[in-house]
C-alpha cells in the first residue's frame, strides 16, 4: 500500500518503549503502595490493644545506605554510558551490597520486633500494617536485587556492553522508585505515625 | 422498511409509557399496602426522596426526549436511500459554537441538580432529634433483627412497634444502628431510605410515621446465604395502641402452670444458651428475645408465619424452613417439642 | 501456515498426515507471541465465558421467575450471582477488551506488533489462568454446604463476611486469589499498550492523529493501571487477614468495615469505566463509518475521554451513600458523580452529531451502535438518579441498580461489543458474517435486552433489593420478575444465533476482501485476515483518516483537520 510522503526530512521520533513500561510498572506499584499506606495512616492510633509504635527505633543506618544505593546506582549508569564497563560493575556491586545491608538491617529489626517486642502481623493493627507495609516495600528490594544479580552476573561474564546502557538505565528506574518509595514509607511509618 | 420507520418512534412511546407508568405507581402501590413501594412514601424521609425524585425524574424525562427524539429522527431523516448520490455526504468535523453550547447546558443542569440534591441530604441527615423522639435500637444478625428500647426496657425482634407521628404531636423514631455480625441495611422503602448497619461503626437514622397500619421492607446487604429471608415488619401505632403493646412487652414472660413441662425443657436443654425469656433462667444474646414470642406475626425474620406448625418444624430442624439459619437442629424428642411448643405458644 | 495468522480450512499441505498438522497448528496457539493470534485467543475466551456467565444469569432468571422456588438452593444461588458478576468483569470484560486491543491497535497505529510480544503471551495466559482457577472453585475444596466452594459473596465481597470467622470455607480464597492472578496479566496487557502506542506509532500519526479506538485503549490502559492495583492490594490484605491472621478489615480487633469497601470503590468504580471507554472507541469508529462522515468534534471527543477517566476516579463512594457517612462527603460524591455526566454526555452528543448530515448504512455493526447511543443515554439517566444521594438511600442495591449497570454493561458495552464482532470479523478471519443471521440476532437481543431491564427498573422502584434468592410472594413483585425472566431467554436465544453465525461464517461466509465496508483507518489497508507482519511497507500518515485521503486524493482529511 502506498500512502501519500509527507515531510522527507521530518524528525520522527517517539520515546523508547522500555521507557514507556517502566514508567508505567511504576505507576501501576505505586498506587499498591498508595493504598497500603493508606491504610497504615488510617489505623494509626487505632490498635485497641498490643505494642504501639513507640517501640520502633528509627532505621537511620538503613536508611543511609538503601538513599546511597541510589547514588552508586545513578554512578553505575553513568559509567557504562562511558563505556567504562569494569566502573559500572563496580559501583553497581556496591549498590547490591547496600541493597543486601538494608534487607540485613530489616531483618535485624524484625527479629527484634518479633521475639523481644512480642509484635507480630497478627499481634494488633499496628502489627498488621506495619508488616505488610515494610513488607511488600522489602519484597520489592528483593526483586530488584535479583534483577540486579542478574545484570551483575552478565557483566562477571563479560557480557555487558556500552550498547545496554539504555536497558541499565530502564533497571535503575525501577530501582530508584523502589527508594523513592522508601522516603514515603520511612516518613509515613517512623516518622509521623510515632 | 416499513418496520425501521416506526422503531424509533416506537423506543419514544415506550419509554414516555415507562416514565407515565412510574408516576402511576403510588396509587397501584397504595391498594396494596404490602408492596413496599418507593413511590408511595408514608414519612417525611420519604416524602423528601419522593419530591426530589420527581423533580430529577422531570429534567431527566425532558433531557430524553430531547436526545432521545433528536436521535429517532436522525435514524429516520439520514438513512441512507437508493435514491441517494454517489458521492458522499459533506464532512463536518466540528463547530466550536455548538460544542461550546452543549458543554454549557449540562454544567448548568449540574448545578442545579446538585444544589436541590445537597439541600435534601442536610435535611434528612443532619435533622436534629427532638426531645419528643422515640429512641430505639436496632441490631442487626445473621439473619434477624434485634430491637431494643433503651428507655422503655423493651427488647424484641423482627417486628417494630413505632407510633405515629403527627405534625401536632410529633414522635418520630429515632434508630441507632449496630451490628453483631457483618453489614446489613435497614430499608422500609415507606418509611425512608436505606442505611447500613456496619460492626464498629454505628449509623443513626430517623424516620416519622404519618399513618398506622404495617410496613414492610428487608435487609438490603448481603450478609450471608440467609440473607433474603431477614425481613421487617414494622407496625405503625396509634398513641393507644402503641401504649398498649409497650405496657405488654414491660411483662415478663407468662407463667403458665400447665405448660411448665415446656418451660423446664426450655431452660435446661441448649436454649436457654441462645434465648432471653425475661422471669426465666434463659438469658441468652445470640438469638431473637423470646419472652412475648406470640405477640409477632412471623417467626425467623419472616420467612415463615408464627403458627404452633411451623414453630414445631423450626424447632426441629430449621434448614427446613430458612437452610443456613445460623440456629442448629434441637435434636429434641417428639415430646419434648410439643412441650416446648406449647410452652412458647402462651409467651403472648 | 507461518504467514498466516487465521488458516483458511482447506489449505492444509497435503503431504502431511492430518494429525501431525492438527497438533502443529493447535501448538502454534499456545506458544505464539504474534499480537493477533492472541488477540484472538482473548476473544475467544471472552466469548466463552460470555456463554458460561449467560448461563448463570438464566439460572438466576429461572430461580426467580416465581415467588419461593426451588430451582437453585440459596447457598448455590449466592455463588451463580456472585460468579455471574465477577466473571462477567473480569473475564468476559476485560478479555473482549484487551482482546480487540491487542488485535488491533498495532494495526490501526501502522506498527507490527506489539511493543512486548512475549508480555502479551504472558498476560494472556496469567489472566487465562486466573479464570480457570476462578471456575475450578465449583469442584475444587470442600464447600461447606456441599455445593462446591465457588466464590459466594457477592463481586464486591464485603468484609466483614468475607473473613475467616464468617466465611470459613475457601469460597473467598478462590474469588481473591483468581483476581489477583488475572490482575497481573491484566496489569501486563495494559503496560504493553501503553508502551506500543507511544513508542511504536508509523510515521505522521501524531497523536491526535490516532483513530479514537486507539485513544480509547490508551485511556483505559492508563486508567488500568491504577485501578486494578488497589484491587490486587485489597486482596492481598484480605489474604493476609484470612490466612495470617492479621486484622486489615477484622472489626473486632479494630480494623474497618469501611476500609474495605472504600478500597474495593475505589478499583471498582472506575472499572466500570475502564470497560466502557474502549466500547465507546469501537463506536466512535462504526458510527463514522456507517454514516459516511468523520467523527465531529474529534479533539473535544479525546478531551472528554480523558476528562472521563480523570473524573472518575473521583466518584467511588456513589456506591457507599448509605453507610453512614457525613453529609458533607454525600454532597461531594454526589456531584463529582454528576460531574462525570458532563464529558459523558458530550460524547453522546458528539456521536448524534456525527450521524446528522450522514447517510446512515443500518447494516449490524451500525444497529447495535445505533441502539447503544439510546441506551447508554437511558444509562446515564439513570445513573444520574443514583448520583441524587437522598434517592439512592431508596435505591441503592436495589433492582433499580442493576436495571442500571445492565444498561451501561449490557445496554452498552455488550453491544459495542457485538457491533465490533460483526465490524472486525471480516477483517480476523477474511469472511462476513451474515447480515440475515446479525439482524435476528440484533432483534432479538434488543427485544430481549428490553423486556428484561426495563421492567426491572420498577421492580426497584417497587422495593425489592438485589442478592436474593428469593422474595415474598404478597410483595407485588411476581408478574415483573416473570417477565424478567422470559425476556433473559430471548436475549440467550439471540447470543446462540451469533455464535452459529460466527463458527458457520468460518466455513461458509463470502469472501471480504481488505476493505468490506469501505472504512478509512489503516487495518483496513492489509489483507484479511492480516499476514504475521502486518505491514509490508511501512505506512506514512498525514490525517486521521489516512484511507479517506488514499480515496480522495482531491479532497483530503489533512486539509480541513482541526
Amino acid at each position: 500500500m502506498s500512502t501519500i510522503p509527507i515531510f522527507a526530512d521530518e524528525n520522527w521520533r517517539l520515546p523508547s518503549r522500555g521507557r514507556v513500561a517502566m514508567f508505567c510498572l511504576i505507576i501501576g506499584e505505586s498506587a499498591i503502595f498508595t493504598i497500603f499506606v493508606v491504610a497504615y495512616v488510617y489505623y494509626i492510633g487505632r490498635s485497641t490493644y498490643g505494642p504501639t509504635p513507640q517501640i520502633l527505633d528509627v532505621p537511620v543506618f538503613n536508611t543511609i545506605c538503601l538513599l546511597s544505593s541510589s547514588i552508586s546506582i545513578m554512578l553505575a549508569e553513568r559509567a557504562i554510558d562511558r563505556g567504562r564497563i569494569r566502573n559500572f560493575g563496580a559501583w553497581w556491586g556496591l549498590t547490591m551490597l547496600l541493597g543486601i545491608v538494608f534487607l540485613t538491617g530489616t531483618a535485624i529489626e524484625w527479629k527484634r520486633l518479633i521475639f523481644s517486642d512480642g509484635l507480630t502481623i497478627r499481634t494488633n493493627l499496628f502489627g498488621t500494617t506495619f508488616y505488610s507495609l515494610v513488607g511488600l516495600h522489602a519484597t520489592h528490594v528483593i526483586v530488584g536485587l535479583l534483577m540486579l544479580s542478574l545484570v551483575m552476573i552478565f557483566t562477571l561474564l563479560g557480557r555487558v556492553e556500552q550498547r545496554h546502557a539504555e536497558r541499565i538505565q530502564v533497571l535503575s528506574l525501577y530501582w530508584h522508585f523502589v527508594d523513592a518509595v522508601w522516603v514515603v514509607v520511612f516518613t509515613v511509618v517512623y516518622l509521623v505515625g510515632r | 422498511m416499513q418496520r425501521r420507520r416506526s422503531l424509533p418512534l416506537t423506543r419514544y412511546r415506550v419509554c414516555f409509557l415507562a416514565l407515565a407508568c412510574m408516576r402511576a405507581m403510588p396509587s397501584v402501590a397504595q391498594g396494596a399496602l404490602t408492596t413496599p413501594s418507593i413511590m408511595a412514601p408514608a414519612s417525611t424521609p420519604a416524602h423528601e426522596i419522593y419530591a426530589l425524585s420527581q423533580f430529577v425524574l422531570a429534567i431527566t424525562g425532558a433531557i430524553f426526549v430531547v436526545v432521545g427524539g433528536l436521535l429517532a429522527f436522525i435514524i429516520v431523516r439520514f438513512r441512507e436511500r437508493r435514491t441517494d448520490a454517489e458521492h458522499e455526504p459533506a464532512q463536518i468535523y466540528g463547530s466550536t459554537q455548538v460544542e461550546l453550547a452543549w458543554t454549557v447546558i449540562p454544567v448548568l443542569i449540574v448545578v442545579v441538580l446538585f444544589l436541590t440534591t445537597a439541600r435534601i441530604i442536610f435535611a434528612i441527615q443532619d435533622a436534629p432529634e427532638p426531645k419528643t423522639a422515640l429512641d430505639v435500637t436496632v441490631v442487626g444478625h445473621q439473619f434477624w433483627w434485634e430491637f431494643r428500647y433503651p428507655k422503655l426496657g423493651i427488647v424484641t425482634a423482627n417486628e417494630l412497634h413505632v407510633p405515629v407521628s403527627t405534625p401536632s404531636a410529633p414522635e418520630p423514631t429515632y434508630m441507632q444502628l449496630l451490628s453483631a455480625d457483618v453489614d446489613h441495611s435497614f430499608w422500609v422503602p415507606q418509611l425512608g431510605g436505606k442505611t447500613d448497619l456496619i460492626p464498629n461503626h454505628p449509623n443513626q437514622m430517623w424516620m416519622d410515621p404519618e399513618k398506622a397500619g404495617l410496613y414492610l421492607g428487608q435487609c438490603a446487604q448481603f450478609c450471608g446465604v440467609e440473607h433474603a429471608k431477614m425481613l421487617i415488619r414494622v407496625y405503625v401505632d396509634t398513641p393507644d395502641q402503641f401504649a398498649a403493646w409497650v405496657k405488654a412487652q414491660q411483662q415478663p414472660g407468662a407463667q403458665d402452670a400447665a405448660t411448665a413441662a415446656g418451660r423446664h425443657v426450655f431452660e435446661t436443654e441448649a436454649c436457654a444458651n441462645c434465648h432471653t425469656i425475661s422471669g426465666t433462667g434463659a438469658k441468652g444474646t445470640f438469638g431473637p428475645d423470646l419472652t412475648h414470642l406470640m405477640s409477632r406475626a412471623t417467626i425467623a425474620a419472616g420467612a415463615a408465619d408464627n403458627t404452633p406448625d411451623n414453630l414445631r418444624s423450626w424447632i426441629h430442624d430449621p434448614n427446613t424452613l430458612k437452610p443456613g439459619a445460623l440456629m442448629p437442629a434441637m435434636q429434641l424428642s417428639d415430646k419434648e417439642t410439643d412441650e416446648v411448643v406449647a410452652y412458647l405458644t402462651t409467651l403472648h | 501456515m507461518a504467514d498466516q495468522t487465521f488458516p483458511i480450512p482447506g489449505t492444509l499441505d497435503a503431504g502431511r498426515s492430518r494429525g501431525a498438522a492438527l497438533l502443529e497448528w493447535l501448538h502454534s496457539w499456545v506458544v505464539t507471541v504474534d499480537h493477533k493470534k492472541l488477540g484472538i485467543l482473548y476473544m475467544v475466551y471472552a466469548l466463552v465465558f460470555l456463554l458460561v456467565a449467560g448461563s448463570e444469569a438464566v439460572a438466576i432468571r429461572i430461580q426467580l421467575a416465581i415467588p419461593n422456588n426451588h430451582f437453585l438452593s440459596p447457598e448455590l444461588y449466592n455463588e451463580f450471582f456472585t460468579m455471574h458478576g465477577t466473571t462477567m468483569v473480569f473475564l468476559v470484560g476485560m478479555t473482549f477488551i484487551f482482546g480487540f486491543g491487542n488485535y488491533f491497535v498495532p494495526l490501526m497505529i501502522g506498527a507490527r506488533d506489539m511493543a512486548f510480544p512475549r508480555l502479551n503471551a504472558f498476560s494472556f495466559w496469567m489472566t487465562a489462568f486466573g479464570g480457570l482457577f476462578l471456575y475450578f472453585s465449583f469442584i475444587g475444596g470442600f464447600g461447606l454446604y456441599g455445593m462446591g466452594s465457588a466464590p459466594d459473596v457477592t463481586w464486591w465481597a464485603y468484609a466483614p463476611l468475607t473473613a475467616k470467622a464468617f466465611s470459613p470455607g475457601h469460597n473467598t480464597d478462590y474469588w481473591a486469589l483468581a483476581l489477583i492472578v488475572s490482575g497481573f496479566g491484566t496489569l501486563g496487557a495494559a503496560i504493553n499498550i501503553l508502551a506500543t502506542v507511544f513508542s511504536m506509532r508509523c510515521r505522521g500519526m501524531t497523536l491526535l492523529r490516532m483513530p479514537l479506538f486507539v485513544w480509547l485503549m490508551v485511556v483505559t490502559s492508563g486508567d488500568t493501571l491504577i485501578v486494578i492495583t488497589p484491587l490486587t492490594a485489597a486482596q492481598v490484605m484480605l489474604i493476609i487477614d484470612r490466612y495470617l491472621g492479621g486484622h486489615f478489615f477484622d472489626t473486632q480487633a479494630g480494623g474497618s468495615a469501611t476500609v474495605w469497601m472504600h478500597f474495593f470503590w475505589i478499583f471498582g468504580h472506575p472499572e466500570v469505566y475502564v470497560l466502557i471507554l474502549p466500547a465507546f472507541g469501537i463506536a466512535s469508529e462504526v458510527i463514522q463509518v456507517f454514516s459516511r462522515k468523520a467523527i465531529f468534534g474529534y479533539p473535544a471527543m479525546v478531551a472528554a475521554s480523558v476528562g472521563i477517566a480523570f473524573v472518575s476516579l473521583s466518584v467511588w463512594a456513589h456506591h457507599m451513600f448509605t453507610i453512614g457517612m457525613t453529609s458533607v462527603s454525600n454532597a461531594f460524591f454526589a456531584l463529582s458523580t454528576m460531574m462525570v455526566g458532563i464529558p459523558t454526555g458530550i460524547k453522546i452528543f458528539n456521536w448524534v452529531a456525527t450521524m446528522w448530515g450522514g447517510r446512515i448504512r443500518f447494516a449490524t455493526p451500525m444497529l447495535f451502535c445505533t441502539a447503544f447511543v439510546f441506551q447508554f443515554l437511558m444509562a446515564g439517566l439513570t445513573g444520574i438518579m443514583l448520583a441524587v444521594a437522598p434517592w439512592d438511600w431508596q435505591l441503592h442495591n436495589s433492582y433499580f441498580v442493576i436495571a442500571h449497570f445492565h444498561y451501561t454493561l449490557t445496554g452498552s458495552f455488550v453491544f459495542c461489543i457485538f457491533a465490533a464482532i460483526y465490524y472486525w470479523y471480516p477483517k480476523i478471519t477474511g469472511r462476513m458474517l451474515s447480515e440475515k443471521l446479525g439482524k435476528w440476532h440484533f432483534w432479538l437481543f434488543f427485544i430481549g435486552f428490553h423486556v428484561t431491564f426495563d421492567t426491572m427498573h420498577f421492580l426497584g422502584i417497587l422495593g425489592m433489593p438485589r442478592s436474593i434468592y428469593t422474595y415474598q410472594a404478597d410483595r407485588g413483585w411476581n408478574t415483573l420478575n416473570m417477565i424478567v425472566s422470559a425476556g433473559g431467554i430471548i436475549q440467550a436465544i439471540a447470543v446462540l444465533i451469533l455464535v452459529w453465525n460466527m463458527m458457520d461464517s468460518f466455513l461458509h461466509g463470502a469472501a471480504a476482501g481488505n476493505d468490506p465496508w469501505d472504512a478509512w483507518t489503516l487495518e483496513w489497508s492489509v489483507p484479511s485476515p492480516p499476514p504475521a507482519y502486518n505491514f509490508a511497507t511501512d505506512p506514512v500518515v498525514r490525517s486521521r483518516r489516512p484511507l479517506w485521503d488514499l480515496k480522495h486524493p482531491n479532497d483530503p482529511d489533512w486539509k480541513y483537520e482541526r
